[in-house]
């Protein structure tokens, strides 16, 4: 297309170009205007009705909000000299949770890729089985991860296995989901390059999809294993161990054993920030050595 | 009008651009020759206040350029069209809203959010698009045109900034031949009959020939050519170039060979 003609003779045409665009400026406008009335629309009505729902009301709560939070940490302030002591003392619990979270991460992650690649459109083993492992993975976010934990310490007992088997299954769907729709922006024609070579499905993806979304997949999955340490610190309070009975105790106890709330707080606090640099790190060093 | 005085940047240890001094005059068509890594590209960019300079001073009718911070910067950046290689457009927005792009600096950001331009400033828009030969495009998202379509939409987007001086960082590099003259052209004409200035990186020597009022040539960070196309012989070529005596200027040009001879010849040999 390469037209040399700075065109002056077509009038009409200029005229005609002129008028639909600025049709379509004021269609677009007109959509937006009313988008942005019913929301506004929406949010005011549904306000009213959760302000009557609300036992209390939003504007009278809205003082004590800070009430429990400023109790914990003043008695925490107070008895600040004990917390390093505690923080020491939870240390072996916050193993076990983090040790939970690594696991059913790890596992969760490789049942993800596989579900992933299975339920992509352009790149599924099977294309017509993909609405059913798309519903498979619907199902597993679906369940809350406690009432899978539940059921199996019902028939496991307490412990940590029932808490990786219902995380697990819970980030298997989630990841899946995120892994299905980077591995559809992957670029198809290494995949091609391979295929004319007589590569197996598994060898195609392997080499010709893996190493595509390996960056964004490894985020993810990082992610996840920081969501994943605060819901299997949250499976303790079921009784799966780990610091999430520490702090369902000490919370229980109320009044007296804040600092030792304050503590694993802040446990769970620094492991957060320290998977999120180790996963900065991790990606960065993925990326820029694709470079190399 | 344009004073580039000592202007260095250094990128770790080296130099990208080595205390460069010129000075333009008026509305001239000005290219900037040299090989890749020569530091073409990073003087645009100090140019634009894309990039900060590590020394010098860059004066535009007496007003130091290189040393406006935020507001200042950004209405310098405004005056100063920037054109690049890869278009850097908006691919998922149309081509009329790109062209529009051109006057961000007077908007606001939450006019800009709501998409609220004026009937004026569209008009003027497709104008310029018209101008450009490429109106009947204007609805259309900017990733659907070719390369030499999507360059003149940054052209159109520049020209909407009615700027004193237009950048244009290897314009055509990624163009074919017949785009390329459509571009370059455009350029020409923009510089002639709006009298704006053009100051335009170019990796070929006969476009640099064909085109500009004036060439610098640059190798290494440093002016090494400054003159009329007239004055670029083959050996200052080779200066700038830093090739040795077998340099062949159809090496640095993208125009379709008219010595067809090796290939005929290889292509005999694998027939044979």
């Amino acid at each position: 297309m390469a037209d040399t003609a700075f065109g002056h003779g077509r009038t009409d045409g200029i005229a005609q170009v002129r008028a639909a665009y600025l049709d379509m400026v004021r269609r677009r406008r007109m959509y937006g205007g009313i988008l942005l009335i019913l929301f506004a629309a929406l949010m005011t009505a549904s306000f009213g009705l959760a302000q009557s729902r609300n036992a209390g009301g939003l504007v009278d709560g809205l003082p004590m909000v800070l009430s429990f939070p400023s109790e914990v940490i003043s008695e925490a302030w107070e008895n600040r000299a004990e917390v390093p002591a505690l923080i020491a003392e939870h240390v072996p619990s916050l193993v076990e949770t983090v040790n939970i979270a690594a696991v059913s991460t790890l596992l969760g992650a490789l049942a993800a890729a596989a579900l992933a690649l299975l339920s992509t459109r352009g790149l599924a083993r099977w294309p017509a089985l993909t609405p059913l492992f798309r519903r498979l993975m619907d199902g597993m976010r679906a369940i809350p991860e406690i009432v899978i934990a539940l059921m199996l310490i019902y028939i496991l007992g307490g412990g940590p296995v029932p808490a990786v088997a219902a995380i697990a299954l819970h980030t298997a769907g989630a990841l899946g989901k995120l892994f299905s729709e980077v591995a559809e922006n992957a670029d198809l024609k290494p995949v091609e390059g391979l295929t004319s070579v007589g590569a197996t499905w598994g060898q195609r993806m392997w080499l010709g999809v893996v190493p595509q979304v390996a960056p964004n997949w490894l985020s993810y999955a990082l992610m996840r294993f920081e969501i994943n340490v605060r819901a299997s610190a949250i499976l303790g309070f079921v009784g799966s161990g780990g610091i999430g009975y520490n702090l369902k105790i000490a919370m229980q106890w109320g009044q007296g054993r804040y600092d030792e709330v304050v503590a694993i707080f802040l446990l769970l606090f620094v492991t957060i920030v320290v998977i999120d640099r180790l996963s900065d790190h991790a990606r960065t060093r993925l990326v820029k050595g694709s470079f190399a | 009008m344009l004073q580039v005085r000592n202007v260095t940047r250094v990128f770790g240890r080296q130099a990208a651009v080595d205390d460069i001094t010129f000075s333009v005059d008026g509305p001239a068509f000005v290219g900037i020759i040299g090989r890749s890594g020569a530091g073409k590209s990073t003087l645009l960019r100090l140019m634009n206040r894309l990039t900060d300079a590590s020394a010098g001073q860059i004066l535009v009718d007496g007003r130091d350029i290189l040393a406006l911070r935020g507001a200042a910067r950004r209405q310098w950046q405004s005056d100063c069209a920037m054109i690049f290689q890869q278009f850097n457009l908006v691919p998922r927005l149309d081509v009329v809203s790109n062209v529009l792009h051109g006057i961000l600096n007077r908007r606001s950001t939450l006019q800009t959010m709501f998409n609220l331009w004026s009937r004026a400033d569209i008009l003027r828009a497709i104008a310029i698009l018209d101008r450009l030969g490429i109106a009947e495009q204007a609805p259309k998202r900017a990733e659907a045109l070719s390369g030499g379509q999507q360059q003149r939409v940054a052209i159109a987007r520049a020209l909407m900034q009615d700027p004193r001086i237009i950048l244009a960082d290897e314009p055509i590099a990624s163009l074919d031949p017949m785009n390329a003259q459509v571009v370059m052209d455009t350029l020409k004409r923009i510089n002639v009959e709006d009298g704006r200035m053009v100051i335009a990186n170019l990796h070929t020597l006969d476009t640099a020939r064909r085109y500009c009022d004036r060439v610098i040539g640059m190798r290494d960070g440093r002016i090494v050519f400054d003159g009329t196309p007239g004055q670029l012989s083959t050996g200052a070529a080779r200066d700038i170039y830093g090739a040795d005596a077998d340099f062949n200027e159809a090496a640095t040009s993208t125009s379709i060979p008219s010595d067809t001879a090796p290939d005929d010849a290889y292509a005999a040999r694998m027939l044979a």
